[in-house]
């Protein structure tokens, strides 16, 4: 092979720094399931609960754009059940994830996701229990 | 090591396999996760209340006391988390302006003094060719079939265009974080945050329940709204018997908010 003294310290250099993120995470925690708190009075969502887990955010941005843009405030799901297209009314409401920093945030900082919803839409205060 | 055509179009043909594979895999071990719960429906409560074009009267000679103003301004700046701030940046849905701010138009040496000096009530006209909406760059300020002008906050660049497009000075931009200026937050409600403008927005989330505008609620009847469209509503006969002015109707943005004098 021709300048292999070149190319394999090339190539082990760059074996290295590829599989970095591999071993820069050695010995760290791994990934855990985030522990969710429930809604103790409403039992059902709007939806059925693994849809709603992979689509909750497609679901808001509908009604968001319904809501404001198509004055349509009314959402019946395939149950018949009916519900106010409201991130604070219905989401957030006192019987649902009134407690948003044991369902929504725990699950969006195990992600790393921030939604900015909150610079405007209001956190319900959490009520002593 | 020579990677011909042939071992390419393998590999590549093996990796798309292999993203198609997970699809299948999902399907098998979980499946309809991935595809939509729906179709669920959506429509207007129906007890909404609905209009060809909503219009606002003020009757001025019923807004004898200062304090029915602010029992006004109050009812709206509450039920839509208004931050009160003083000075130039102050954000305002509804507020009041004398005569001569009100009415540049028509003013001459003459004007009663008591006329002159009596404030009126001030907020977004809904106006039928709003110049905001002209200017809008992102369609965050749009106007609704029934004619009322809305502000979309997910949508607003904070761009400032349709303040300067709005002869009526009805737009207000918040310069900073507006939640530490609201008392009592209404958690129903969002606030706004800082680079957003608002405005009076009829009130149409109410409107959308079936409710009356905050402000008409509470107006002892000062306040009438309806229908401009309808010939048969409140609205018109009030227009067919009284005088009104609407304010500064040279530049043709035909307002639906009428002072009856
Ligand atoms: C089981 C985990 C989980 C829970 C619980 C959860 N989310 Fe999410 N959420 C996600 C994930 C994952 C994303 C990011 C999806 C993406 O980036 O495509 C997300 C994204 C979003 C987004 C879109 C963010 C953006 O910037 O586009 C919104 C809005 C949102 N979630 C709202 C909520 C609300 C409100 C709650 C609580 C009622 C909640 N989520 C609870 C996992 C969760
Ligand atoms: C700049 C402020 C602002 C931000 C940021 C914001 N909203 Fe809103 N949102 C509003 C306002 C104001 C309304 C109008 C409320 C009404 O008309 O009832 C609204 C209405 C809505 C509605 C329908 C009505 C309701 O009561 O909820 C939904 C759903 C919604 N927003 C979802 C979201 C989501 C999801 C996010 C984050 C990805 C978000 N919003 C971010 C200001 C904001």
């Amino acid at each position: 092979m021709y300048d292999g003294n070149k190319i394999i310290p090339g190539l082990v250099i760059f074996l290295g720094l590829i599989t970095f993120p591999f071993w820069y995470n050695i010995g760290s925690a791994a990934y855990e399931k985030p522990q969710l708190k429930l809604p103790e009075i409403e039992k059902e969502c709007v939806e059925p609960k693994d849809w709603i887990r992979a689509e909750h955010m497609q679901l808001l941005d509908d009604w968001r754009d319904l809501a404001v843009r198509d004055n349509t405030r009314l959402y019946v799901n395939q149950a018949g059940k009916s519900f106010d297209m409201s991130l604070s009314k219905t989401c957030m409401s006192s019987r649902c994830h009134a407690n948003k920093a044991e369902f929504c945030d725990r699950c969006h900082d195990a992600l790393a996701v921030s939604p900015y919803c909150w610079d405007c839409h209001v956190e319900p205060p959490i009520v002593e229990e | 090591m020579a990677l011909n055509r042939r071992s390419f179009l393998k590999a590549a043909g093996l990796t798309t396999l292999a993203g198609l594979g997970g699809h299948a895999a999902m399907e098998l071990l979980a499946p309809g996760a991935l595809e939509a719960a729906q179709p669920a429906q959506v429509g207007a409560y129906p007890e909404a209340l609905t209009a060809k074009r909503w219009a606002m009267l003020i009757d001025t000679e019923k807004f004898t006391s200062a304090e029915l103003y602010q029992k006004c301004i109050d009812a709206c700046h509450k039920t839509h988390n208004v931050p009160t701030i003083p000075g130039k940046q102050e954000v305002k849905w509804l507020w009041t302006e004398r005569y001569a701010g009100t009415f540049p138009e028509q003013q001459h040496a003459l004007v009663p003094e008591k006329v002159k000096h009596q404030p009126f009530l001030l907020l977004c006209n809904h106006c039928d060719d709003p110049p905001c909406v002209r200017v809008c760059p992102t369609k965050a300020t749009f106007k609704r079939a029934d004619g009322i002008v809305m502000m979309d906050m997910h949508r607003c660049i904070g761009c400032r265009y349709c303040m300067a497009g709005c002869p009526y000075g009805a737009r207000s931009f918040n310069f900073r974080d507006p939640r530490p200026f609201v008392e009592n937050i209404d958690e129903h409600y969002p606030t706004r945050m800082k680079g957003v403008v608002e405005k009076c927005t009829f009130c149409e989330d109410r409107l959308a329940k079936g409710q009356l505008p905050a402000c008409v609620e509470v107006s002892e009847g000062a306040l009438i709204f309806g229908d401009l469209a309808d010939e048969d509503s409140e609205v018109r006969r009030i227009l067919r018997e009284r005088y009104s002015l609407r304010r500064k109707p040279s530049l043709g943005t035909n307002p639906s908010v009428f002072y009856l004098i």
